[in-house]
């Protein structure tokens, strides 16, 4: 297998509460509690989760578009935590990132042109002329035509702008593209459109992708690893097939279970798991997944469960498959 | 058969805008009958969430009005059928029947609640409207709503404010005061789009309880194919603002007939397969209101031909309940003349 490209260690990021006149610090939400992972180069690594699991906020995080609380993020073997402002903007030209939102992540002021070259500016890119090119040149790759760089992005439907989005993130040719839901607010016909694009896009420019989405089958048809999330930690982590056809942890099992199937034939047993997400701000004690869990144990609300190696590349974070633990 | 409960008969809703007049609703036609769960499938701009804002009389009016059809509501009065046109009503009887005879669950749990008033208080607010009960007797009432859709703590949620409830917990809220009056046909326009896998199992498992329990007849307005195969029987599928196949769960999600409906189910990622390339539908969404002229779907379809272009297709009889608009099936079946 290649190198690492990305390498996740101890992530951490706590929000402060903040109340009263003063504004003093009254509580923390542990959006991301020490998450660890690894991204080969070349691959996609699929992070789902439910809302407010802090998969977006991992992705962020890595990128330091929000400073991390505690751990490490090696790029390319480069510590990349401790870099300067202007050493960490010159490291994005190697890892960009596309939003979810389309509506929203494109400045509505600026044409497709400046909005795509902006990029290219910041990194020092190219003369006017060669950036101009440039534009157009991306804006084919991504299935849109040159003409469309003198429009403004409220002249495109949905589809159209996350193509943009993708062109812009792409223009300054990065290793590494963090995907933060880049197609949860599109229409299902415009999703496989958009999906393929990713899948092209990523042969052809050998790009490794961190794919977040809550969707499971989307990130099951684009994934080559899969990560689930829940209440800020990592819970489980192996590569697609083995967390379709064998899930370890309860909490995986029970999100495989509560997908609908487009299928009629298709009858299978549910996992209904009760109640709701707790808050992050107040996390349960021991394992966060133990006050929903089907199948807790005494240990279970008080030690936290490690993150562990169950099988070959097959990681899990639960008492269950605890081997030097006598149940 | 039982004549169905809620009737739709060439309902044409048309919004009037600065750019002319736009038909988001054009000629569409459907029943439901009681304990009928019926999906309204389409993409954003197909015109399902105009259709039922229609039944309930909500469309925003200027700029939009029913130029035309007929939405039928019978109801059972002690032997005889009561008939009603909805959109002949006054709008003091269709208050009397919105939220009592017909109730609806909105998309957004989040802003449909009033953010001012106590949970209990916009619960006794729709009985007390409908009902002559006591103040007493109303919160009693609003208890127990809470308690059948499975709140906890009913007692002392009921005097709690929107904001201090979850996504998944305001949406069985507005559940329990869409149920409160015990409704013939309930509306839900997206029900668990905005919530997570996982309490999407819990809300769609209450649906369905409700409605085998209850006998209330369920339209569900939904774009995830899953949740059609988990909950309906019947399916409607819409596209810019027609009908374009109708039939029954089985028949829509495995033997599709329209391109549209073939290539939306085709371009689904599928759960157990795992494809090298997802198939996919060309094109955009059209604007409501931008095709004029044609099949809807011509400009997007794998299967066109010249006379798409030129000709609106009907909708075509395939068997029993299994409708289709396009001219590919035009020797297999009956025009339909609703």
């Amino acid at each position: 297998m290649s190198k690492p490209l990305l390498e996740v260690k101890g992530l951490k990021k706590y929000f402060d509460v903040t109340g009263g006149i003063f504004s003093r610090k009254i509580g923390e939400v542990k959006a991301v509690d020490d998450v660890s992972f690894e991204v080969y180069e070349g691959e996609v690594l699929g992070i789902v989760g439910e809302s407010g699991c802090g998969k977006s906020t991992t992705g962020k995080t890595l990128l330091r578009l929000i400073e991390p609380t505690d751990g490490q993020v090696f790029f390319n073997g480069e510590d990349i935590t401790n870099l300067d402002e202007d050493g960490m903007r010159k490291k994005r030209r190697d890892m960009q990132i596309i939003f979810q939102d389309p509506y929203a992540s494109l400045n509505p002021r600026h044409k497709v042109e400046k909005i795509l070259s902006e990029p290219l500016i910041v990194h020092g890119i190219g003369t006017k002329e060669e950036r101009k090119e440039k534009v157009k040149k991306i804006l084919e790759v991504v299935g849109l035509s040159g003409e469309h760089a003198s429009r403004y992005p409220h002249q495109f439907s949905g589809g159209q702008r996350q193509r943009i989005g993708i062109a812009r993130a792409l223009i300054v040719n990065p290793k590494l593209i963090v995907c933060d839901e880049p197609v949860s607010a599109l229409d299902v016909s415009i999703q496989s459109q958009i999906l393929n694009l990713m899948e092209d896009l990523q042969e052809e420019f050998g790009l490794t992708y961190l794919f977040i989405a809550h969707d499971l089958s989307v990130v099951k048809h684009i994934s080559d690893r899969i990560g689930v999330m829940y209440l800020g930690r990592m819970v489980e982590l192996t590569g697609n097939e083995a967390l379709y056809d064998n899930p370890l942890h309860p909490y995986t099992k029970s999100l495989l279970s509560a997908i609908p199937d487009p299928d009629p034939d298709m009858k299978k047993e549910r996992i209904i798991l009760e109640g709701d997400v707790p808050s992050p701000s107040n996390p349960p004690s021991g394992c966060a997944f133990h006050t929903r869990c089907p199948d807790v144990m005494d240990m279970c609300k008080a030690v936290r469960p490690e993150f562990q190696e169950v099988h070959d590349k097959h990681f899990v974070a639960c008492h269950l498959y605890d081997t030097d633990v006598p149940r | 058969m039982k004549k169905p409960v809620l009737e739709i008969n060439h309902l044409q809703t048309h919004f009037f805008t600065d750019r002319g007049e736009i038909p988001a609703v054009d000629n569409v036609s459907f029943s439901i009958h009681e304990g009928e769960v019926l999906g309204i499938v389409g993409e954003s701009g197909c015109g399902k969430s105009v259709t039922s804002l229609s039944i309930m009389g909500l469309v925003p009016n200027p700029p939009g009005k029913i130029v035309g059809g007929e939405i039928i509501f019978r109801e059972q009065q002690s032997n005889n059928l009561k008939e009603e046109n909805l959109v002949k009503v006054s709008k003091k009887r269709m208050r009397q029947i919105r939220g009592n005879q017909i109730a609806m669950i909105f998309q957004e749990p989040m802003t449909s609640l009033d953010p001012l008033f106590t949970i209990g208080f916009q619960i006794i607010e729709v009985i007390k409207n409908h009902q002559k009960v006591s103040k007493k007797e109303a919160r009693h009432k609003a208890i127990d709503m809470l308690k059948l859709v499975g709140i906890p703590r009913a007692e002392e949620i009921v005097d709690e404010y929107p904001h201090q409830l979850s996504g998944g917990m305001r949406q069985r809220v507005m559940i329990a005061i869409a149920m409160a009056c015990d409704p013939e046909v309930l509306i839900a326009d997206e029900p668990t789009t905005a919530l997570d896998v996982t309490i999407q199992a819990q809300i769609l498992d209450l649906m369905k309880k409700l409605n085998k329990e209850k006998g209330t007849a369920i339209m569900l307005i939904t774009h995830d194919l899953g949740v059609v195969a988990e909950m309906c029987d019947r399916v409607v599928v819409m596209y810019a603002g027609k009908v374009v196949e109708e039939g029954s769960v089985r028949e829509i999600l495995k033997e599709p007939k329209h391109p549209y409906t073939k290539g939306l189910i085709r371009s689904l990622p599928k759960m157990t397969l795992r494809e090298k390339r997802l198939y996919s539908i060309p094109g955009n969404v059209p604007k409501p209101g931008s095709i004029k002229k044609g099949c809807r779907f011509a400009a997007r379809c794998s299967d066109v031909f010249d006379r798409c272009y030129k000709e609106d297709p009907e909708l075509i009889q395939l068997s029993e309940g299994h409708t289709c608009r396009c001219f590919l099936y035009e020797k297999e079946g009956e025009v339909v003349h609703v």
